[in-house]
């Protein structure tokens, strides 16, 4: 049934869809929709979950692994500052490996205080071990909260859905929303081997010496590497009964383009009408954009970008004292390749500076007119 | 070994006064005498194995066993510091979900993840009245790391962050009447050196439904600076000197006293026996005295009076 | 009485749970090494009291025939069951004697 959603509670709806268990949820703005919306599925009676009215989120993070690790199917949301005060337990939730599902609206960070949005939360947790989507409408939103589930639990990692704060989490799109006997015959009920259960009891997370601790990271490694393939194949068959195909891309006329950008969110929309513009032009202009964040999707982004003469690389985000992020991963990523073409990082759109598709015309022009990139940060639209 | 004409004059049945049944297995790497081992010794006798335990960071995160072993036989999650009883909230979440509402849910703190860095989640569990059982074991300072002073460890004691020249002058944070002011169903203090008052305070808690602390006074042969046999016996004295008095609150309001310690005995001979304690002079001897003997007739004003 | 149990060797990533988990129990870990000192019942003189099996933490005292038994394979020597014992019946002696 169609209808019209804000980010916020597509997310919501897509919980409830997933049948999630134990929600622990500490509100932070632009997520608390999500939640309050939630509140009322469950006090409705509409969701058969319990919903934990955590004091932080630093112990929503920990609830969530406490209910995961007790075998019941576990959701939160957060945002920026909230997103980082879970970063301890986030590495936790990761190495226990326990198939959490989170959203993270990406808010900017503080100081200064700013509820708009960028990047720099969800990707300064790239290192905490969980799969990275990133969402770009609300369809997908929803959507990705239901596929995130299927990937999680058959790989026992934790997957968070990313999506812009207020362009997306505020904004109200047309959103089918999927049948729930339909969405049950997509997602079974949560059944893990290994959790707390006193009929065989187990110890998890006890100190690790030196001599095998290594072997569990690479067990780690490898699942978010089977990871990559099991996102396009879960997508797929999602795509096969809600006839929407997700996968770790996204490529908008890349296949025969000359010129090709590297988006991800909701800038990335912005990016394929300026596409459009070029092409009525004459100019073979395309767009990437990049779903799957961790694990990184290297050989698929090799394959779409092997034909073009150049990249140019729009990050929301900023390593500082490196570049931005997206960019950083792709360089780093094809340098082995043998591509051997100019690939630009700008950056921009920081603590929700308005991405036009002026903005995005201004990159690719720059882009168009330079040989080679003059740093490794091409600011735009500051005011220097 | 078994004096046959002793034998046949003791044919009574043995009777224990307190449960027989071992859940916890022997080969932990706790130290020699220590009140946290005892602890949980007891405590698994009166919980039994339908049991969810989870430990953040303390001394029983290293007791229990490294991977792949568990000495306490009960399914048990290692956790971060912080998060004894927001973990402990999740997992009887899940249970109540899953229809396992019987199996008991166990947070297993030191005074360190429950005084100090784990004091904001106890705080948000028993302002939501989690049913579930806060256990804290208190040895008084951050023995895991190595003796460091927390809000648990009281007035006078040398640490290694209060060392001798710049000793505790803090007095311990009331941790029973902090949670007494959140009026959860039931708080008790209870001692290895009073283990059927300790089994029965377990019992009771079992029975009842919302949030449950558990406060045990657990001594520490390395962090205490006392010899390891003496353990029983500073846990006795801890009582008899009314340094740590054995009562129980229900629901914030109701105090009862469970070892009434009419003639106590003076806190030196409770101080004498360690280490952490011997560079008091006679003065501060008596401050602590004095605090002792304040902190009673406060208390006793509360008991209630049947 | 609780039998020493064995040690459990992982040497592959391939046999490993996905997350540390434990297999079994601490009873291969012979903490009697530890000790200096040897607890040691005189029967003639023990009442069966049985305060020695209630104080200890480890446990390594066993009841066996409504008797007190120290398990010597788990008992680390701290002493409590010496300083106990309400009849003194308990010595503790230098261990390797």
């Amino acid at each position: 049934m169609k209808k019209v959603l804000m980010g916020n509670h597509a997310i919501s709806i897509g919980a409830t869809l997933s049948r999630v268990q134990v929600i622990a949820a500490y509100p932070i703005t632009p997520q608390t929709q999500v939640v309050e919306k939630l509140s009322e599925i469950v006090a409705n009676g509409e969701l058969d979950a319990e919903f934990i009215k955590v004091e932080s989120e630093h112990s929503a993070m920990a609830a969530s692994i406490g209910a995961a690790a007790a075998g019941a199917r576990a959701f939160t949301a957060t945002s920026a500052q909230g997103l980082l005060l879970m970063h301890e337990v986030l590495h936790w939730a990761s190495r226990a490996r326990l198939p959490i599902v989170m959203a993270n609206i990406n808010r900017a960070l503080a100081p200064g205080w700013t509820i708009w949005t960028d990047q720099n939360d969800s990707l300064s947790q790239r290192d905490t071990g969980w799969i990275q989507l990133y969402a770009s409408d609300n369809q997908e939103v929803l959507d990705s909260l239901i596929i995130a589930y299927k990937v999680a639990e058959q790989l026992s990692l934790p997957v968070m859905v990313i999506l812009d704060a207020f362009v997306l989490s505020h904004t109200y799109e047309p959103v089918e929303v999927p049948e729930q006997s339909e969405v049950d015959k997509f997602l079974p009920p949560f059944n893990p081997e290994w959790k707390l259960d006193v009929n065989n009891p187990h110890a998890f997370g006890g100190l690790t010496a030196p001599n095998i601790y290594m072997e569990f990271q690479y067990n780690h490694h490898n699942a978010m590497l089977k990871a990559k393939e099991l996102i396009n194949k879960e997508g797929e068959a999602f795509g096969k009964i809600f006839g929407r195909t997700y996968g770790n891309i996204d490529k908008y006329k890349t296949d025969d383009a000359d010129y090709i950008l590297l988006t991800s969110g909701t800038l990335a929309r912005t990016s394929n009408i300026v596409v459009d513009s070029y092409r009525e032009k004459g100019i073979k202009l395309g767009n990437l954009r990049v779903r799957t964040f961790r694990p990184f999707p290297t050989e698929e982004i090799y394959d779409a970008l092997k034909k073009a003469k150049k990249v140019f690389v729009v990050d929301r985000n900023l390593s500082y004292g490196h570049s931005g992020i997206f960019f950083e991963e792709t360089k780093a990523s094809l340098y082995n390749s043998d591509l051997d073409i100019p690939i630009f990082g700008f950056v921009t759109g920081l603590g929700g500076r308005d991405v036009t598709p002026e903005l995005i015309t201004e990159i690719v022009e720059h882009g168009i007119k330079s040989e080679k990139p003059e740093n490794d940060v091409i600011w735009m639209g500051v005011q220097k | 070994m078994d004096g046959g004409a002793k034998m046949s004059e003791k044919k009574r049945r043995l009777k224990l006064s307190i449960p027989e049944q071992e859940v916890m297995r022997p080969g932990n790497l706790a130290c020699q005498g220590c009140g946290a081992s005892l602890a949980m010794r007891y405590a698994l006798k009166a919980l039994g194995n339908n049991v969810i335990l989870d430990l953040p960071a303390c001394c029983w995160s290293v007791i229990d066993g490294p991977f792949p072993y568990s000495s306490v036989g009960v399914p048990l999650l290692h956790m971060a510091f912080e998060t004894a009883a927001s973990t402990a909230s999740g997992i009887r979440a899940a249970l109540k979900v899953l229809g396992k509402e019987d199996t008991k849910v166990v947070a297993w703190a030191g005074d360190g993840g429950t005084f100090d860095i784990g004091f904001q989640a106890l705080s948000g569990a028993a302002e939501r009245n989690e049913d579930i059982i806060y256990v804290c074991y208190d040895n008084e300072a951050y023995m895991n790391t190595g003796i460091q002073r927390s809000a648990a460890t009281p007035y006078g004691a040398w640490t290694t962050t209060t060392p001798v020249k710049h000793f505790k002058k803090l007095p311990k944070k009331n941790i029973v009447e902090i949670l007494a002011a959140h009026r959860i169903p039931y708080i008790a203090n209870l001692n290895v050196a009073y283990p059927e008052d300790f089994i029965k305070k377990f019992q009771k808690a079992m029975s009842i439904k919302g949030m449950k602390f558990l406060h045990i006074f657990s001594p520490c042969p390395p962090g205490w600076k006392m010899k390891p046999d003496d353990t029983i016996k500073v846990a006795r004295l801890a009582v008899q000197t009314r340094t740590f008095p054995l009562y129980e609150v229900e629901d914030g309001l109701k105090y009862t006293l469970n070892v009434k310690v009419n003639k106590p005995k003076p806190v030196i001979e409770y101080l004498r026996l360690q280490g952490r304690f011997k560079h008091l002079t006679e003065e501060q001897v008596s401050t602590i005295q004095k605090n002792v003997d304040e902190e009673w007739a406060l208390l006793m004003k509360k008991i209630d009076k049947e | 009485m609780f039998k020493p149990g064995k040690k459990i060797n992982f040497n592959s990533a391939k046999d490993l749970p996905p997350t540390p988990a434990s297999v079994g129990d601490m009873t291969h870990n012979f903490t009697g090494s530890w000790r200096n000192l040897r607890p040691i019942i005189d029967y003639e003189k023990c009442i069966d009291c049985m305060i020695c099996w209630k104080f200890c933490p480890e446990p390594a005292i066993f009841i066996e025939k409504e008797r007190p038994k120290i398990d010597y394979y788990f008992c680390k020597g701290c002493g409590i069951c010496v300083t106990e014992c309400p009849v003194k019946c308990i010595a503790f002696e230098e261990e390797g004697k």
